[in-house]
């Protein structure tokens, strides 16, 4: 076993290095800018036989990854925030082309006004945009999911781009000890990518072509089962890693739910904390849980639905706004998924984290006890709380 | 100069294309096809060639050929060119592949300059061209960077205050000669022996190249289809379009016109500076067209005096 001290970029660049990626095209932005750095040092370094394609604009750095992806070439870019945004139209194309390109995003405020720090709102603008989604906890599983991330890609059944969020700072820049795998497992893991199509010479393709009301409803209902392939392709890649990497993933990760009168449902580094306080609220005999999706697009309704049948409360955590819109976007996912079942649980959004600001221990448990008190009562008394906001 | 004889029979860009009877992409397109040296990747812009050609389920293409958006065909035509260099560092690619991206003059000389400023920087080995056919012509005929001035377009339009585009073309060029690349070139589908040469040259330089081809629009310019290359050729006669390149830091005229038309004669074949002629004859316009043509024509001359 190598344990390694590694911040969560670095975990990424360390996981990309291991990947054998052919192309890295990006555009340096806080809070991701240490992943691309790490590994444009492994290329300085000969370490790596990738080309580093340092583009002028993350627009154009997506713009690469897909042309290097039409070859067959793996392709890793990364970005955060504005970066992410300027790519926006890049999103669309690359899983409307079917590039199984995986980024790195270390999740930061959108502006104005401007903020360097973590929050959600950058990948949830872009949650329709056909990229798997993966949000990791921490360093550890910044590396794993990085690796993870190409296999479900470039599978046959999937070709599409996964994005690996992490979040600004809070993972991004702090180092934890992070278990590696040697080199040898992950080629073992991780082999060539093989294409379904390349703009290769010798069997010309077009690529690109305007399709019209005849066809594309056909292709957008592809991309559709493409997200739907990728809950068993994920299951599978899970599985494997298990067994290289004596490590659990899945769709979810749940604690306390097996008794969970009340819960709270998450996304990235927030479950880590959240379990520590419902662990000690547990230990008060409350019956608290967590639940933390890893994935978030597709979104798994069936895993949620089965987490979450049994509570009475529950509060739906969302590092971002959705302006104008009834909930934050993943606690409308949640009521989406939710709403079918005999017996609905209550359901609270809580806004939190905006910009960086720090969620604490105390925070949750006010949340926690809040649900506590929804589930005796039957009474969702403010259905958003905007936690830690100064009114 | 490539002679006729020279040229490859096959065509890889085949007929039953869309593009307007008398539009320059569809003649340009073929021209290029018969000046490639191997196999060679098509990257398109956004813009009428890319609509016209590849209506799916159909492609005139019998070539790898690749639309990814508006403004980014260098960006993508970067990411090509560096995958195939990176795959064959790894031992998964022995053959070299050309790169050629072809955009309109708004997807090069407006949303899509940064892109290609960005890739002359980086070096990449690839031939760029542009479609200049002086403005958007796709979304229906709106002004750019390259549209000329007292151009008559959907958003420029000759009105009773302001005649036509006020402003004058950019001059793509000096843009990209300034990026310190060793291939730029302007041509003229009426010269075809000048434009198949510099494709190749293009094709051959180690390291981006871009050439900037007149494609005549007569839809834009408004102008009578079947006289699209005496038009292209006009515009080079009256020094209008001056056809030179810029080659390891020396500039070369390739088309001397030593007795030029006046441009006059070009913009009185086209709708789009007819406003210049009727109901009012601007003389007033036309001389100050006349004077950039000769100002930009002694420009060109002493840049190529330089050498």
């Amino acid at each position: 076993m190598t344990i390694l001290g590694l911040t969560g970029d670095e975990a990424v660049a360390y996981a990309v290095k291991q990947g054998k990626v052919d192309i890295v095209a990006a555009y340096p932005i806080t809070p991701q800018t240490i992943m691309v750095e790490r590994f444009s040092k492994y290329v300085a370094d000969g370490e790596v036989h990738t080309g580093y394609v340092c583009v002028e604009s993350e627009h154009s750095a997506l713009s690469a990854c897909v042309g290097a992806s039409l070859t067959g070439a793996r392709v890793f870019t990364a970005t955060a925030s504005q970066g992410l945004a300027l790519m926006h139209e890049m999103l669309y194309i690359a899983s409307g082309l079917r590039c199984p390109i995986v980024m790195g995003v270390a999740n930061r405020a959108l502006s104005a006004p401007i903020n360097i720090h973590g929050d959600h709102s950058d990948m949830m603008g872009s949650r329709d945009s056909g990229w798997v989604q993966i949000y990791a906890e921490n360093a550890q599983e910044s590396y794993d999911w990085t690796l993870m991330a190409f296999k479900i890609a470039e599978d046959e059944s999937v070709q599409l781009p996964v994005s690996v969020n992490l979040d600004g700072f809070i993972i991004s820049h702090c180092m934890e000890g992070v278990d590696v795998l040697e080199d040898s497992v992950v080629d073992e893991f991780l082999q060539s990518r093989k294409p379904l199509f390349t703009v290769d010479p010798e069997k010309p393709i077009t690529v690109g072509a305007l399709c019209f009301t005849d066809y594309y409803f056909e292709f957008k209902r592809q991309q559709v089962e493409a997200m739907l392939n990728v809950r068993g392709v994920l299951d599978k890649v899970c599985k494997e890693y298990r067994g290289i990497a004596c490590r659990d993933y899945g769709v979810l990760e749940t604690f306390g739910m097996e008794d969970a009168e009340a819960a709270v449902i998450c996304l990235g580094s927030t479950a880590g904390t959240a379990r520590e306080v419902a662990r000690r609220l547990r230990a008060q005999g409350k019956k608290v849980g967590v639940v933390k999706l890893w994935l978030y697009r597709p979104f798994p309704t069936d895993e949620v639905r089965a987490a979450l049948r049994h509570v009475k409360a529950l509060a739906v955590f969302d590092r971002a706004i959705s302006f104008g819109a009834p909930y934050g976007a993943l606690c409308s996912d949640v009521v989406s998924a939710l709403h079918t079942l005999e017996e609905s649980p209550q359901i609270f959004n809580v806004v939190y984290g905006l910009g960086g600001r720090d969620i604490q221990p105390s925070d949750i448990e006010l949340v926690f006890n809040e649900a506590l008190e929804t589930a005796k009562t039957g009474i969702v008394k403010e259905p958003t709380m905007f936690l830690g906001v100064r009114d | 100069m490539v002679t006729l004889k020279e040229l490859p029979i096959e065509e890889l860009f085949a007929s039953g294309h869309r593009l307007c009877a008398g539009c320059g992409e569809g003649i340009i397109n073929r021209m290029t096809m018969k000046a490639l040296r191997g196999p060679t990747i098509i990257v398109a812009a956004t813009g009428c060639s890319e609509v016209a050609t590849t209506i799916y389920p159909y492609t005139s293409w019998r070539l790898p050929w690749a639309h990814v958006a508006f403004e980014n065909a260098a960006a993508v035509a970067s990411g090509i060119v560096e995958a195939y260099r990176a795959m064959a560092r790894r031992g998964a690619w022995s053959r070299h592949v050309d790169v050629i991206a072809m955009a309109g003059d708004g997807g090069t000389y407006d949303i899509g300059i940064q892109a290609l400023s960005g890739a002359l920087e980086r070096g990449h080995d690839f031939l760029y061209i542009c479609y200049d056919n002086e403005a958007y012509m796709n979304t229906g005929i709106q002004r750019s960077g390259a549209t000329p001035h007292g151009a008559d377009t959907t958003t420029s339009p000759a009105g009773s205050v302001i005649p036509g585009k006020p402003e004058w073309k950019k001059d793509l060029i000096g843009i990209c000669a300034a990026h310190g690349i060793e291939y730029a070139a302007t041509a003229s589908p009426a010269y075809w022996n000048d434009y198949i040469t510099k494709v190749r040259k293009g094709i051959e330089v180690n390291g981006p190249a871009v050439i900037d081809v007149l494609s005549p629009c007569p839809l834009g310019w408004r102008h009578d289809s079947a006289r699209s290359i005496e038009l292209v050729r006009l515009a080079v006669e009256t020094r209008y379009y001056p056809v030179y390149e810029f080659e390891r830091g020396k500039y070369k005229l390739n088309l001397n016109i030593s007795k030029p038309k006046p441009v006059e004669e070009f913009l009185k074949l086209q709708g789009r500076f007819g406003h210049l002629f009727k109901p009012t004859y601007r003389k007033d316009v036309i001389d100050e067209i006349q004077q950039n043509v000769d100002a930009n024509w002694n420009r060109i001359l002493k840049l190529c005096a330089q050498n």
